[in-house]
């Protein structure tokens, strides 16, 4: 028996949130008193025995460079053929977009109960009981997973990284690769920047910055700070700000350790994907701005004025350490 | 070209979240209810887009659910689609909504078959991966943008890090999110003509529920906010340093 754990990769190396997944799966291979297995699939440049620091026990791969690309079906069938080689009970993801894309087939492919988007361990005391987010994080439900198998997609940003000692066996895993249905024609992937749903520091802005030439006031934070940005749906629709940028329940959900919003009112919608967040900051001029409900800091002034001021003492505190 | 759309309920995005009966249901009493707004403005909206282009075509809305969805699909009918299909079951369980739509889809011989991205109550992002998977089909997750080239499917889809364009031959279950067209609202000549339309009402196929909502509970309220003067902003600094320890 065991805990499985699929890890997806970029550019040949392990995603954090899948990280996240290997460190959740570990712990709740411990729960269980079974070992945790990982699989990862495609041309890995990284190396997995290096897994072991996370608690993984065994590495599965199959290394054919067709599976850099990501076909559901085709990624569907190996990890199931894993998984019942391995004996897995439980199998992990993150709640990435790949995992979004994979864990459902999987879950059809096993008859094994999914739920996706968890926050936290199971309960294992009464069952198998997993907390997720529900209502655009305005919630949470526990729900029980009654099948033998069960997989758990866990919420990125959601469960700390950390590490021991130990070293993972890798051992590729043979199966034929099924040619792809899905063809991949291009690739367009944003360089450089900290991607959205990874980042533990987010700079956000809203209509309140008048308009794009004025966004320096999000960007050098976000540089200075190692921070990823984010906007308001109106600030993507006028296209002040590209649409992967908005945050909120129609656009992406994020959950860093701090969230950083200027000249957003925190419409409910807005909050709807951002809630999540372990630390809010307001910067609105406005008193009666509904954001400020939802923040733990706040400065009731004007950004122009505020933020120029914000980015100095944040250099001279960068400067000082 | 036939397209199936599958239409969920949710509560409007402003509603109040609370739990009734012991926090094990979601008391729904007094709730305004909606189309799950990425059925709605992108599932939907692009269906009626590939038939305004090929008026041989024909969309068939799916719900899953009670007779209180009636007026919900009523509503999607008059933004657009043919003719609307209802499975009389109440179900939270994406496994068992997914072998409903399945067992419609089946024999339906759709070439194309629409989800939205998530639905904004139950967040579950699953059900077109499982339906794919029950019918064998290829699965696009995520579309921001969807068109069709001979027998074939161009689909742009968000991936970690960035979107890919990726060609597919159909049928095909894509999951569509922003980007994929333009709300629209309802006009008069629409909503008297859904009136017309036929609604079928049928009875669900014997499925599994595989997982079960134990209870429902609300995050912890906050705090209150620490409020910094905006005479000294670098005071703010000092706290998320020395206090939150965030930065
Ligand atoms: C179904 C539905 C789904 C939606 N989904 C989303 C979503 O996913 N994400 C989202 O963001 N929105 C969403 N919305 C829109 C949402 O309701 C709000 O309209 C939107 O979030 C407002 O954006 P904003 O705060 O940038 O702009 P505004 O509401 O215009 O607020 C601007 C704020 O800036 C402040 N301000 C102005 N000048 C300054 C200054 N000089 N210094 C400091 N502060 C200043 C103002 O006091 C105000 O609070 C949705 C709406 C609906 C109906
Ligand atoms: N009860 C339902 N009836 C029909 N379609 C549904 C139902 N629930 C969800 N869907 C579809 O599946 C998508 C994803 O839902 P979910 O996996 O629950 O987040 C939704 O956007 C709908 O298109």
């Amino acid at each position: 028996m065991s805990v499985l754990i699929f890890l997806d990769q970029a550019d040949g190396q392990i995603r954090k949130s899948s990280i996240e997944a290997a460190c959740y799966g570990a712990k709740v291979a411990d729960q269980l008193e079974v070992g945790a297995e990982a699989i990862v699939l495609g041309s890995v440049t990284d190396d997995l025995t290096l897994l072991g620091k996370y608690g993984i026990k065994k590495v599965h791969t199959v290394k054919n460079p067709s599976l850099d690309q990501l076909d559901a079906q085709v990624f569907t069938k190996l990890i199931a053929e894993t998984a019942i080689a391995s004996g897995a009970t439980v199998i992990v993801f993150s709640n990435n977009l790949t995992g979004k894309a994979v864990a459902p087939g999987l879950s059809v492919r096993l008859i094994a109960g999914l739920v996706s988007g968890a926050i936290a361990l199971p309960d294992t005391t009464n069952g198998f009981v997993v907390k997720k987010n529900v209502f655009s994080g305005k919630a949470f439900a526990n729900v029980a997973i009654n099948t033998p198998v069960k997989i758990i997609s866990l919420n990125p940003n959601s469960y700390p990284i950390t590490t021991g000692d130990g070293i993972a066996e890798v051992a590729e895993f043979a199966s034929a690769v099924d040619a792809a249905k899905v063809q991949v024609t291009a690739i367009n992937k944003v360089a450089g920047e900290v991607p959205l749903t990874e980042a533990e520091i987010v700079v956000s802005g809203g209509r309140g910055l008048k308009g794009p030439e004025n966004w320096a006031l999000v960007t050098d934070l976000a540089k200075l700070l190692g921070a990823a940005t984010a906007c308001s749906r109106p600030v993507a629709d006028i296209n002040w700000r590209p649409h992967h940028e908005h945050v909120g329940q129609t656009g992406i959900a994020i959950a860093p350790n701090l969230y950083f919003a200027i000249g957003i009112s925190g419409a409910i919608q807005h909050l709807a994907g951002v809630n999540r967040s372990k630390t809010i900051v307001v910067i609105n001029k406005d008193p009666e701005a509904p954001f400020f409900k939802a923040a733990d800091y706040g400065i009731v002034g004007d950004a122009f004025e505020v933020m120029p001021k914000i980015i100095e003492a944040v250099k001279k505190m960068k400067r000082v350490d | 070209m036939k397209i199936l759309v599958c239409i969920s309920k949710t509560p409007d995005t402003t509603a109040k979240i609370t739990f009734a009966d012991n926090n094990t249901k979601f008391a729904g009493d007094g709730v305004q209810w909606i189309i799950n707004p990425y059925d709605e403005w992108y599932a939907l909206v692009r269906a009626i887009e590939l038939k305004e282009a090929d008026n041989t075509s024909t969309i068939h809305l799916l719900t899953i659910g009670a007779p209180d969805c009636d007026p919900i699909i009523r509503k999607a009918l008059a933004l657009g689609g043919d003719e609307a299909i209802r499975v009389n079951a109440d179900s939270h369980d994406s496994y068992y909504i997914a072998s409903q739509i399945a067992a419609v889809a089946k024999p339906g011989g759709y070439d194309l078959i629409f989800t939205g991205k998530e639905t904004i109550d139950y967040n579950g992002s699953s059900i077109g991966g499982m339906v794919a998977e029950m019918l064998d089909l290829p699965y696009i997750s995520l579309a921001s943008k969807f068109s069709l080239e001979g027998g074939h499917a161009v689909i742009v889809r968000e991936i970690e890090g960035g979107e890919e364009t990726c060609k597919v031959q159909l049928p095909v279950v894509v999951s569509c999110q922003k980007g994929m067209a333009e709300q629209r609202i309802p006009n008069m000549k629409g909503i008297m003509g859904a009136r017309g339309k036929p609604l079928k009402v049928v009875e669900p196929v014997a499925a599994e529920a595989l997982t079960s909502i134990a209870s429902f509970d609300l995050p912890p309220a906050k705090a209150g906010v620490k409020l910094v003067s905006a005479d000294h902003p670098e005071e703010l600094v000092r706290l998320l340093h020395e206090e939150a320890k965030v930065i």
